[in-house]
């Protein structure tokens, strides 16, 4: 049985406490790539009760997904912020999403994203990242970012970290393994970075900006 | 001097595009920050470093 809106909130008051479950629930939050990153990403940030998520990608889900991202075998071939959508209303079925199936470029991202208290970037591609980077920065003030950078391979788990670069501006991950024909990603390891965007995102939203 | 990514290296009266290219860097990948801002990526030619600047290059890989 799904819990109504006022159980849900109920539970997440107990937990969090009156001041975060406000301070949550009224963010939003926008996640761009809804791979390995960002599918994990969306959903700790949908069960910490975060109120409003923008899901952007233009890909499908591919079966050479379904080893690190949240997504099902049944859900191949789907449109990832449809999936996805999916997926989080299953977990938390008052979340706000707002999806969209495009590819985000220096062009588009200050419509795409107005409205987020804090980005994540969540790309695959490094000069999707800069790029992201550099838009959020230049053009979007008072918006937080949070993004990533290495996190391929078998290495420890214990060099994913996450920087405060400038006042608005975090960057997660061991910062130098990058994915290329022996290095693929590992489910967990790109959890763990996902987790730290995650949990970095929500800690703004607490008003904790120091790392 | 300036400080760059931690290290103090020999390049006050440079441009950043200059450094990036002589530390062999990949513009495409990059977001700069000196004295506490993104530098656009369109002043990178004509942002010239100052004595203790202090600069953060940060350079993306792929995965995700």
């Amino acid at each position: 049985m799904i819990p109504s809106q006022e159980e849900w909130n109920n539970a997440l008051k107990q937990r969090h406490g009156e001041v975060l479950f406000q301070k949550f629930s009224t963010a939003s939050v926008a996640v761009c790539g809804l791979g390995g990153l960002g599918s994990h990403i969306a959903v700790a940030l949908a069960r910490a009760g975060v109120g409003r998520l923008i899901l952007i990608d233009f890909d499908r889900v591919d079966v050479s997904n379904l080893h690190r991202q949240q997504y099902k075998a049944s859900q191949t071939g789907r449109y990832k912020t449809e999936a996805l959508t999916e997926n989080l209303k299953e977990i938390a079925p008052y979340l706000q999403v707002h999806a969209v199936t495009e590819r985000i470029c220096e062009e588009n991202l200050v419509s795409l994203l107005s409205g987020a208290d804090v980005v994540c970037e969540a790309f695959d591609d490094a000069e999707a990242k800069a790029m992201l980077v550099n838009g959020v920065m230049g053009y979007m003030p008072g918006v937080y970012l949070v993004a990533a950078s290495g996190m391929a391979g078998m290495g420890t788990p214990n060099t994913i970290h996450t920087r405060k670069i400038t006042g608005r501006f975090y960057l997660c991950g061991d910062e130098t393994s990058e994915v290329s024909e022996n290095i693929s990603l590992v489910a967990p390891r790109v959890m763990l970075c996902a987790a730290h965007q995650a949990h970095t995102t929500l800690r703004i939203l607490a008003g904790e900006y120091e790392v | 001097m300036v400080k760059i990514n931690g290290a103090e290296v020999d390049m006050a009266g440079k441009t950043i595009a200059e450094y990036l290219e002589s530390a062999d860097y990949d513009t495409r990948r990059v977001a700069v920050e000196r004295n506490g801002d993104i530098v656009p990526k369109a002043e990178y030619s004509q942002t010239v470093l100052s004595e203790n600047d202090t600069l953060e290059v940060v350079s993306f890989v792929g995965g995700g």
